[in-house]
């Protein structure tokens, strides 16, 4: 039986069609994805991202153990409640997941990393963790839900306490803070402002209402892929995975190289792939009918590639993708959509940003 | 349940067809598979004139889920094809058995309508 997040009920409710995600019962769509999608560029939409896991890391060494575990550095967060994208590389320099931590107290952490990935995810830090005396907790008893949006923010500060409006209030991108029963966090996976927030599961589905009834749309999964690709950022397991770089997922910004003698898993490796070189990741954009997919043959200056990802773009009226290309492509690229050949323009994989076109 | 007209031909491809006399047939998609593909974001239709054959595939829909080939269900000539959809592919979520339909075909050979499926046959086929 599929695991259900303490919304499932919510769903159901809301005539939401369900389907399989890697194991978790959830919300493709609540009827229009294309609707959900334009809610949330123009207005306030929220996820039900349950599923994903958060694991607090405890211990006086915890900020040199991921220092060791994580690509991107952890001295970076010097104020409390800062957050940090990373990818966790194994030894051959491949991307096991990647994640957010947070920076909560100097011996407190939290991590939170995809579901698809969890069993091998908390194997792998449970295993490192032992090194340093890390305690690793998971928090199944937590829920999570995104409010994103240009209204997001406004429409949940009317369900805050004076206190937590005041824990939030001037918060900038990439923090969180515990507030009341809330961890509110400003972070997300579509480009737009707004919160994500943990939750004890006990109380997540009257939040959901208060949510509903503060006039933030359900979203489904369908339009977090559309939102999340629009902006440019990877979905794990189709842009990487444990045989990709990071330099061939457009992760090389993530990857804090100095100082140089801090030593990280897989460092070496990327160290030699930079060094080689690596293909690339790129968007393209296709402003003529047509949807460019997963898998399609993208033929480019000096090689061949595919697509990782792709989708119509409901912001922009036409089609997008990311591909993983030789590094060096040029300008234009052509797609192998079903056995025709057609020309598309090579950009930056960002697409859309803030409900503004950035292409 | 989705709704499943009885006054519509079906074929197991999730295409209907209906008679509007002097052997005219309208095509469009069921609402049970424009459910499956979820949004609708480009209906790429055959030309005004296009011979078909029974079982060919003659248009593409794309939705924001995948590309699906559409089957004529009956050999003909296309008549009419539905310029709506050119602006507004969802039509075919919204009413896929009125302003969502795909095209028109002169059908050729009525006898190939003891192939469709009525009503309660494509419904058997859509409970499988």
């Amino acid at each position: 039986m599929a695991n259900q997040t303490a919304l499932h009920g919510k769903h159901l409710e809301a005539g939401a069609k369900m389907v399989d995600f890697f194991g978790w019962d959830m919300p493709i769509n609540y009827g229009s994805q294309i609707e959900e999608h334009h809610a949330v560029r123009r207005d306030a939409g929220m996820f039900d991202v349950s599923h994903m896991t958060i694991v607090d890391l405890k211990g006086a060494n915890t900020r040199a153990f991921l220092r060791y575990l994580l690509a991107n550095d952890v001295a970076k967060l010097t104020v409390p409640g800062k957050a940090l994208y990373s990818g966790m590389l194994n030894e051959a320099g491949g991307v096991i997941d990647d994640l957010i931590v947070y920076f909560l107290q100097e011996d407190f952490f939290r991590l939170v990393v995809n579901s698809a990935t969890r069993e091998k995810d908390l194997a792998h830090i449970n295993n490192e963790a032992k090194a340093f005396d890390v305690t690793v907790t998971e928090r199944p008893e937590f829920a999570m839900i995104a409010v994103q949006g240009p209204n997001a923010k406004a429409k949940v500060a009317t369900l805050l306490s004076a206190e937590q409006q005041a824990a939030v209030a001037g918060m900038k991108p990439f923090f969180g803070v515990q507030a009341g029963d809330l961890f509110i966090a400003t972070t997300g996976y579509t480009g737009e402002d707004g919160y994500e927030i943990a939750l004890p599961n006990g109380q997540v589905a009257d939040f959901w209402q208060k949510l509903l009834d503060a006039g933030v749309a359900p979203a489904g999964l369908g339009a977090r892929d559309t939102l999340r690709l629009e902006a440019g950022m990877n979905l794990y397991g189709q842009d990487m995975d444990e045989t990709v770089s990071p330099l061939a997922a457009n992760m090389g910004w993530t990857i804090a190289w100095a100082p140089q003698e801090r030593d990280f898993i897989g460092r070496k490796a990327i160290e030699q792939h930079k060094a080689e070189g690596t293909f690339k990741l790129v968007g393209l954009v296709m402003e003529q009918k047509g949807v460019l997919r997963h898998g399609q043959r993208v033929v480019v200056e000096g090689g061949e590639g595919e697509i990782t990802s792709g989708t119509f773009s409901p912001t922009l009226g036409y089609s997008i993708a990311m591909a993983r290309v030789p590094a060096t492509a040029g300008d234009t690229a052509e797609v192998d959509i079903r056995g025709k050949m057609v020309a598309v323009k090579v950009v930056k994989p960002a697409f859309v940003r803030m409900g503004k076109k950035v292409i | 349940m989705s709704s499943i007209p009885n006054t519509l031909k079906y074929a197991s491809s999730h295409e209907w067809a209906r008679d509007e006399g002097n052997g005219i047939y309208t095509v469009g998609i069921t609402e049970h598979a424009q459910g499956l593909l979820g949004d609708m974001v480009f209906v790429e239709l055959p030309d005004v004139g296009d011979a078909v054959t029974q079982g060919d595939d003659c248009a593409v829909a794309e939705s924001v889920k995948a590309a699906s080939d559409i089957y004529a269900p009956l050999s003909g000539e296309i008549v009419e094809v539905n310029e709506a959809l050119a602006d507004s592919p969802e039509l075919v979520n919204s009413s896929p058995y009125e302003d969502g339909w795909m095209f028109k075909i002169k059908v050729s050979d009525t006898a190939e309508l003891s192939a469709l499926l009525d009503a309660a046959g494509y419904k058997n086929s859509i409970d499988e």
